[in-house]
């Protein structure tokens, strides 16, 4: 209960923080956020989106872990953690990819871009809905935990090429590698205090989620267990 | 069949999305004897039968089998048994001769002719050799995974409703194979029927008892 | 021991071929679904002229989706058929997979051969600069393609929904392949020279050792009941 209230109250903090803190160009006050040109008040989605697409693949690296802990013991909790963590990771996603495609619109005029970092969110979008895609098409509870976990396994060796192949392919347009860079050295002590508040609030929301989530699905498991 | 077998099964148990179908069973068999697998419809005699073939991974538990009292590797067991089902299919689109020549070559046998001729007489299917198997009757298909069963000479047989789809004829050659692999070999045979009950030397009911050990 | 268990390898990819000549269900799809796939784009394209890059990206979502509508039978078949069990009797898993792995990369092969040649031919405005470049990108390509998707069909056949399913799962796991496939496509088209592929090769050699070196230890996993 206590864990709840502080939750709550942290990420309030962090929304309120983010949204509010005024943005001059000579940040003096404590609760003065520099301002990036061009990017003015629109920067403030940097305080959401990137913690979103952190989760999102926080979220796929455990659902990984427990999919390859499941193939060796087939204890069935790692199935259940690891489809809730996807279950998680597939919203935080489409979470990550909506406000990310907003910041597109803010920096380069458009939606979407193809480029390095909106097509690997896109093709991790696309690998949580094959995922569940096939969990809902296939009978038999032991065969679903593992043939996904297979197919986790085999998404997640896939992601990791993408990751290191990716530069090579795409001459990118996220010139926010160069932002961020630029973004963190001019962003002041309060900005960054304020965006590693919210990474850590937000991971602290997934971690809760997926308790409570796994929690459901262990008690409904063992009702089951007993009808039978 | 020169080497001596043996076949172990330890604390098996069946769950299938949550119905337990059966539970811990043990037994242990060694050369020239057989075990048949009794109960009623639905009761896991092709489940059971299947775990022992090592087809079926059951849910705890385990099988071995004993090749001159070493242990040997599960994933080359298919060598060492035949497997006859009405469940089994084998390819349509392949004449029976095919069909035996797969196994052949799959099981290593180098001269296939000389393997495959004897059991198609014996079975009467010599005729049909070269008809493909969607145009064998149901009982010349059953006689055929006989043949697919024998081929490579299994010390381990196991047999699913042993006497389906055959006639009078086709029992009575059944009969003969089941009392020689008992002489040579090991015989699991999985069944309702009375006759073929009588065959084996122990039994297991599971009607009775879901849960079994030590069969006498 | 190796040379037996190669030897089994190759019996079990004979018999498969045996049965697709008999049977010839995946060549005759494949067959109508080019041809109308083509004539589809011929007709929209009509007297515009495409980029040569863009007609780059064309050729693979043909190659894509004609693997898609191919290289799940091998495993599709056997689970419709019945005969799971009867491999299950005849042969090591491994043994299977890497049996059913030499058949699609063969049939993808000469799904591919035709599907090239035909788009050369047909085409207009499609020409290759480098050959070399693009002949490799198509032998590098089609291993590739065949060990993701064969993994991909072993998974599907123990599913419901098979058809639908496998180009859905199959997709995410093939585009890192489809996009550096795209590239060197490109690369071949404008001209450049081998030496400035070579990373993209790289990518394809390695997507192929990975995705054929995982699928060993997951399709025991896929097979087994």
């Amino acid at each position: 209960m206590l864990f709840k209230l502080i939750l709550f109250l942290w990420l309030s903090l962090v929304i309120v923080a983010g949204i509010s803190f005024p943005i001059t160009m000579n940040p003096i006050h404590w609760n003065e956020l520099p301002m990036i040109p061009g990017l003015e008040d629109k920067a403030r989605i940097i305080f959401f989106h990137a913690p979103l697409a952190w989760v999102t693949t926080l979220a796929f690296l455990v659902s990984l872990f427990h999919a390859v802990r499941y193939l060796g013991k087939k204890n069935f909790n790692d199935d259940i953690r690891s489809s809730a963590s996807a279950g998680l990771g597939i919203m935080f996603c489409i979470l990550a990819t909506v406000t990310g495609s907003f910041w597109a619109k803010f920096n380069w005029g458009s939606f979407w871009n193809w480029d390095p970092r909106e097509t690997s969110i896109f093709v991790l979008l696309l690998i949580y809905g094959a995922y569940f895609a096939l969990r809902s098409s296939v009978e038999g509870e032991e065969k679903r935990a593992t043939l996904s976990a297979v197919y986790a396994v085999i998404a997640g060796v896939t992601a990791l090429f993408f990751i290191f192949v990716m530069p090579r392919i795409v001459e990118g347009l996220h010139p926010n590698e160069a932002i961020i860079v630029r973004g963190r050295i001019s962003m002041n002590s309060t900005m960054l205090i304020i965006f590693l508040c919210s990474l850590v609030g937000y991971t602290a929301l997934y971690m809760w989620l997926l308790r409570l989530r796994v929690r459901i699905a262990q008690l409904e498991f063992q009702l089951l267990e007993k009808g039978n | 069949m020169n080497k001596n077998i043996q076949f172990e099964v330890n604390d098996i148990s069946k769950t299938f999305n949550r119905r337990k179908i059966f539970s811990d069973i043990s037994f242990s068999l060694k050369q020239k004897e057989s075990l048949v697998i009794t109960g009623n419809n639905g009761s896991g005699k092709s489940t059971l039968l299947k775990i022992c073939a090592g087809v079926l991974t059951p849910t705890k538990g385990k099988t071995i089998f004993f090749i001159d009292g070493k242990p040997l590797d599960n994933s080359y067991s298919f060598r060492f048994i035949g497997f006859v089902a009405p469940y089994l299919q084998l390819y349509d689109e392949f004449t029976g001769w095919e069909n035996l020549q797969l196994a052949c070559k799959l099981h290593e046998i180098n001269d296939s002719r000389q393997a495959i001729t004897p059991l198609l007489h014996r079975l009467r299917l010599w005729e049909r050799r070269n008809d493909v198997y969607k145009t064998y009757s149901s009982g010349m298909k059953q006689r055929l995974k006989y043949a697919f069963a024998l081929v490579h000479e299994p010390p381990v047989l196991f047999l699913d409703e042993p006497a389906s789809n055959l006639d009078q004829q086709g029992s009575e050659t059944i009969c003969e194979i089941m009392k020689e692999q008992k002489q040579e070999g090991i015989l699991i045979v999985a069944t309702n029927d009375e006759h073929d009950i009588g065959v084996c030397d122990r039994v297991i009911n599971l009607n009775v008892q879901r849960s079994i050990s030590g069969v006498p | 021991m190796i040379r037996s268990t190669i030897a089994s390898i190759l019996v079990i990819f004979k018999k498969d071929l045996h049965s697709e000549l008999r049977t010839r269900y995946a060549l005759n799809a494949l067959l109508m679904f080019v041809i109308t796939t083509l004539s589809i784009i011929l007709f929209s394209i009509g007297n515009e002229s495409v980029s040569p890059e863009l007609l780059a990206g064309i050729l693979w979502v043909i190659v894509f989706f004609s693997s898609m509508s191919g290289l799940s039978r091998t495993f599709i078949s056997e689970e419709e058929k019945g005969t799971v069990l009867t491999l299950h009797l005849l042969a090591r898993p491994l043994t299977i997979y890497y049996g059913k792995l030499i058949f699609n990369t063969i049939l993808l092969f000469s799904f591919n051969i035709f599907t090239v040649a035909l788009f050369l031919i047909v085409v207009p405005g499609f020409t290759v600069a480098n050959y070399g470049i693009f002949t490799i990108t198509i032998i590098l390509g089609t291993l590739g393609l065949a060990s993701a998707s064969t993994i991909i069909a072993a998974i599907i056949a123990k599913a419901n929904t098979k058809g639908t399913l496998y180009p859905v799962l199959s997709f995410p796991i093939l585009l890192p392949l489809l996009l550096t496939l795209i590239n060197a496509t490109k690369l071949s088209v404008d001209g450049a020279v081998l030496a400035d592929a070579i990373g993209e090769f790289r990518i394809m050699i390695s997507y192929m050792v990975v995705l054929t070196v995982i699928s060993s230890f997951l399709f025991e996993y896929i097979w087994k009941e």
